[in-house]
C-alpha cells in the first residue's frame, strides 16, 4: 500500500515536473508547478510531516503560485516563446549537463548506506514541530521575521512607479 | 519505502529543474524552475529527518519554505522591474553586463 501510494506520487511529481520542463507556455508552467507541489505535500504526508504538508499547500499553491499567474498575466499576456532560438547549440547542452548531475546523484544514493536507526515514531505533528521551533530554533525563527520584512519593503521599493 | 527511494526521487526532480532553468529563455520561467529545485531539496530534508528520527529536517524545511517566499517576492518584483525599463522578459536579451 505504502508503495503503491509512494509510485504513485512519484509517477506525478516527476510527470509534472517534466511538463513544467517541456511545455514553452509559462501559466502552463505554473500550473504543472501547482501539481507538483501539491504532488510533494502527499509525499511530505507519506513521511508523516502532516504540519509540513499543509504549510506546503498553503504557502506554494496559496500564495506562491498567485503571485507567479499574476506576474505572468501581467507581463507576458498569452504570448509564448515563439521565434527561432539564436542560441539553440548553447541550450542543448542542458540536455548532458542535466544527465550527467542526475547519473551522478543517483550514484551517490546508491553507494551511500542504509540510514542507521530508522526508528522512532514519524514526529511530525504541529505539537512537536512548534515545541523545537519555539525553543531551540527561536533565533533562526526571528531571523526569519526580519528577512520577511527585508523582503516586503524591498519589493514596494522595486514595484513602486518613479514619480 | 526506503530513504533511498525519496533521495532518488529527489535527484530526478532536481535535475529536470536544473534542465528547465538552463533551456527556458523567459525569465519568469527561470524562476519556475528554480521552485522545483527548491521543492527537490525540500523532500531530502524530510525524508532525512524522517528516516533519522530528527525534527531538524522538517524545521530546515519550514525556514526554507519562508525563504523561498521572500525569494519569489523579491525575483518577481525584478522582473517586473526590467520588463517595465527594458519592455522584455527574456533573459537573452538583459545582457547589459556582458563584456
Amino acid at each position: 500500500m505504502a508503495t503503491a501510494a509512494f509510485v504513485l506520487i512519484a509517477a506525478v511529481a516527476v510527470g509534472s515536473a517534466l511538463g513544467l520542463v517541456v511545455r514553452r507556455n509559462p501559466i502552463h508552467g505554473a500550473l504543472f508547478l501547482v501539481v507538483n507541489l501539491g504532488s510533494i505535500a502527499a509525499l511530505f504526508l507519506t513521511l508523516g510531516a502532516e504540519f509540513l504538508a499543509a504549510a506546503q499547500v498553503i504557502v506554494y499553491a496559496g500564495a506562491i503560485m498567485v503571485l507567479f499567474v499574476f506576474a505572468i498575466m501581467v507581463l507576458i499576456p498569452g504570448r509564448e516563446e515563439t521565434g527561432p532560438d539564436p542560441q539553440r547549440p548553447t541550450r542543448l547542452l542542458a540536455l548532458p549537463v542535466g544527465a550527467v548531475l542526475l547519473v551522478l546523484l543517483v550514484a551517490l544514493v546508491a553507494g551511500g548506506g542504509a540510514p542507521r536507526a530508522a526508528g522512532g515514531p514519524p514526529a511530525g505533528g504541529v505539537e512537536a514541530v512548534g515545541r523545537l521551533l519555539f525553543t531551540d530554533y527561536l533565533f533562526p525563527f526571528e531571523l526569519t521575521s526580519v528577512l520577511l520584512l527585508a523582503a516586503m519593503v524591498g519589493v514596494l521599493l522595486l514595484a513602486r512607479r518613479r514619480a | 519505502m526506503g530513504l533511498h527511494a525519496y533521495l532518488t526521487l529527489a535527484a530526478v526532480v532536481f535535475a529536470i529543474g536544473l534542465f528547465g532553468v538552463l533551456t527556458r529563455r523567459n525569465a519568469v520561467g527561470i524562476l519556475l524552475g528554480i521552485e522545483l529545485m527548491l521543492n527537490a531539496v525540500n523532500i531530502n530534508l524530510v525524508a532525512f529527518g524522517r528516516f533519522h528520527a530528527d525534527l531538524g529536517g522538517a524545521l530546515f524545511t519550514l525556514f526554507t519554505i519562508a525563504i523561498t517566499v521572500a525569494e519569489v517576492a523579491v525575483g518577481l518584483a525584478i522582473v517586473i522591474v526590467i520588463f517595465r525599463v527594458r519592455r522584455t522578459v527574456e533573459a537573452d536579451h538583459l545582457d547589459l553586463l556582458r563584456g
